[in-house]
């Protein structure tokens, strides 16, 4: 069967094209794979500078202009690249303490950030001074589950972005961990909670259906796994009550994580799930591989990780 | 098309990357005032203080609690009149030790990290009270000052003063802390309900700054503010 559907692609992918009305870049009948790398960090709290060589834990490692030098190189091997940050950008060293941030988001935006959402410490100079920093970004601030509308930050934050890379449709969305009892209200003000079930199944159905997404990323702050509290929302709880997400990028509880977690949906597909610890150390790098329709195997999409 | 396969992994973030010389260039100017600012020399410390040396109360603590007083009452007063009785912070919001040497802004920065800020919350006898019991109960050298407290040898409060007088039941005292605790960190929970509370705005970090300006040598001692008899 395999082999089959191997020598009909050719002459059949044509056709598809030409029927299904694909759009414009996808007419190119020789492209038979099309590659997205999504690229990822969280929790820097605003470590610019790589850790000193007598750090105990992490010597050496991370720093922005080390990074920048790493996601060039991946951009030059493949320009369909997303960059994506899932919150937590503020508080960790002094950088922000005397900036307010104002480094961290120049930084990402010369670095092309696509997008970020919103971690609870970036309210850490309460609304008003994540609101003072947005002249700096360059980038996106995506939030489903943060009601900002009675803030200064309305209209400053949309639930969703499609970005389009060679003619795929790349729907991400961002959700942010509930502020009360974590973040003083004087500091996040009137900004309402929503909640993140409930809020994800809607963000994957609109991009889904109503966007026709290729693929769905969801960019979360809600922390990986709570093993004292396995019910409480988390990653691992979003992934099995939802559909049609294929990559949630985690981030707030700083885990590490040897490799990136294949988690089953409602529907019982896959979904990965990644965090990448914290402070820049590492990199997070999804490749996505897609094929025209009728070279699909029958095993559907393979995971290497 | 669809989706056909999926290929995911971390790259580190080692020193073998080149550092890329435009972006090192914008952080350099933010760099260099910021290193300047953290080597700054505020004041002196003649020893090493750490918040385990001393059993109900310890040196550093009673510093950390005379700063939060001194510096504290200065804008409570200009704004309010009144003047703050007595201080609580906690035992763990104590992040670093104070190294024997210079005390420099990077040292405040090491010691208290965070962001929190200065509360004063007015509280009646009845909730001082309850405050003590919390004490006597925690047995933790939490920073107190403008408190005298004596534990017997089965940790029931013999003696509890503020001011060095007896707590008188319906008088309002002004007890400071920080946005972390009077929010229930620690699980303090006597600051709610209270008469009314007064938002500094004053960052313990920044008290902490300003402090050590004014003061050429630190000099904190451990003292009977908090004891237990044995
Ligand atoms: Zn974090």
């Amino acid at each position: 069967m395999k082999r089959k559907t191997f020598i009909q692609q050719s002459t059949a992918g044509i056709a598809l094209v030409t029927l299904g009305g694909f759009g414009f870049q996808s007419c190119n009948a020789n492209v038979k794979t099309k590659k997205i790398t999504i690229l990822h960090t969280n929790d820097v709290h605003s470590h610019i500078d790589a850790f000193g060589p007598d750090d105990a834990r992490n010597a050496n490692q991370g720093g922005v202009a080390r990074r920048a030098t790493l996601v060039e190189a991946i951009r030059n091997e493949n320009p369909n690249t997303l960059l994506l940050d899932a919150g937590d950008i503020f508080q960790g060293t002094p950088y922000f303490n005397y900036y307010g941030g104002e480094l961290e988001f120049k930084l990402m935006s010369k670095m092309k950030y696509d997008a970020a959402t919103i971690g609870n410490h970036d309210f850490d100079n309460g609304i008003d001074g994540l609101y003072a920093q947005l002249p700096h970004a360059s980038f996106k601030f995506l939030s489903a589950n943060y009601d900002f509308k009675n803030t200064v930050m309305d209209t400053q934050v949309k639930p969703y972005h499609v970005f389009i890379k060679e003619g795929l449709k790349i729907g991400v969305f961002g959700l942010g961990i509930k502020l009360e009892g974590l973040v003083g209200k004087k500091m996040y003000k009137e900004t309402d909670y929503l909640d993140p079930i409930e809020i994800a199944t809607d963000m994957s159905r609109i991009l889904k259906e109503d966007e026709q997404c290729d693929l769905i990323i969801c960019l979360s702050h809600l922390g990986y796994h709570y093993s004292k509290n396995p019910d409480r929302v988390s990653d691992l709880v979003l992934a099995k009550s939802t559909k049609n997400i294929d990559l949630i990028i985690g981030g707030h509880t700083h885990t590490f994580l040897p490799k990136p977690t294949v988690a089953q949906n409602n529907e019982g597909k896959n979904v990965l799930v990644n965090q990448v610890g914290c402070y820049g150390i590492n990199l997070g790098k999804i490749d996505f591989y897609f094929d025209s329709e009728n070279n699909k195997t029958a095993d559907g999409t393979s995971i290497i990780v | 098309m669809v989706l056909s396969k999926i290929e995911g992994k971390q790259i580190g973030i080692k020193d073998s990357l080149k550092i890329d010389q435009d972006f090192d260039s914008i952080i350099a100017p933010y760099r260099t005032r910021l290193e300047e600012d953290m080597n700054t020399v505020l004041s002196y410390a003649p020893e090493t203080y750490s918040k385990r040396d001393g059993h109900l109360n310890t040196a550093i603590g009673n510093l950390m609690a005379e700063i939060v007083f001194k510096e504290g009452n200065y804008i409570f007063n200009k704004r309010t009149n009144k003047n703050i009785d007595a201080v609580l912070l906690n035992h763990g919001g104590i992040r670093s030790i104070i190294s024997k040497g210079n005390i420099t802004t990077e040292t405040a920065f090491q010691v208290m990290p965070f962001e929190n800020s200065i509360v004063v919350v007015a509280l009646k006898g009845q909730q001082m009270d309850s405050m003590m019991t919390y004490l006597s109960y925690a047995k933790r050298a939490h920073p107190i000052e403008g408190i005298t407290l004596t534990l017997d040898k089965n940790y029931k409060i013999s003696e509890a003063l503020i001011q060095g007088k007896p707590i008188i039941k319906d008088k309002t005292y002004y007890l400071a802390t920080n946005d972390y605790l009077y929010n229930g960190g620690d699980r303090m929970r006597f600051f709610k309900p209270n008469d009314s509370v007064y938002y500094l705005d004053y960052k313990i970090r920044n008290a902490m700054i300003d402090y050590f300006k004014k003061v050429d040598t630190i000099n904190p001692k451990i003292d009977n503010r908090f004891t237990q008899t044995k």
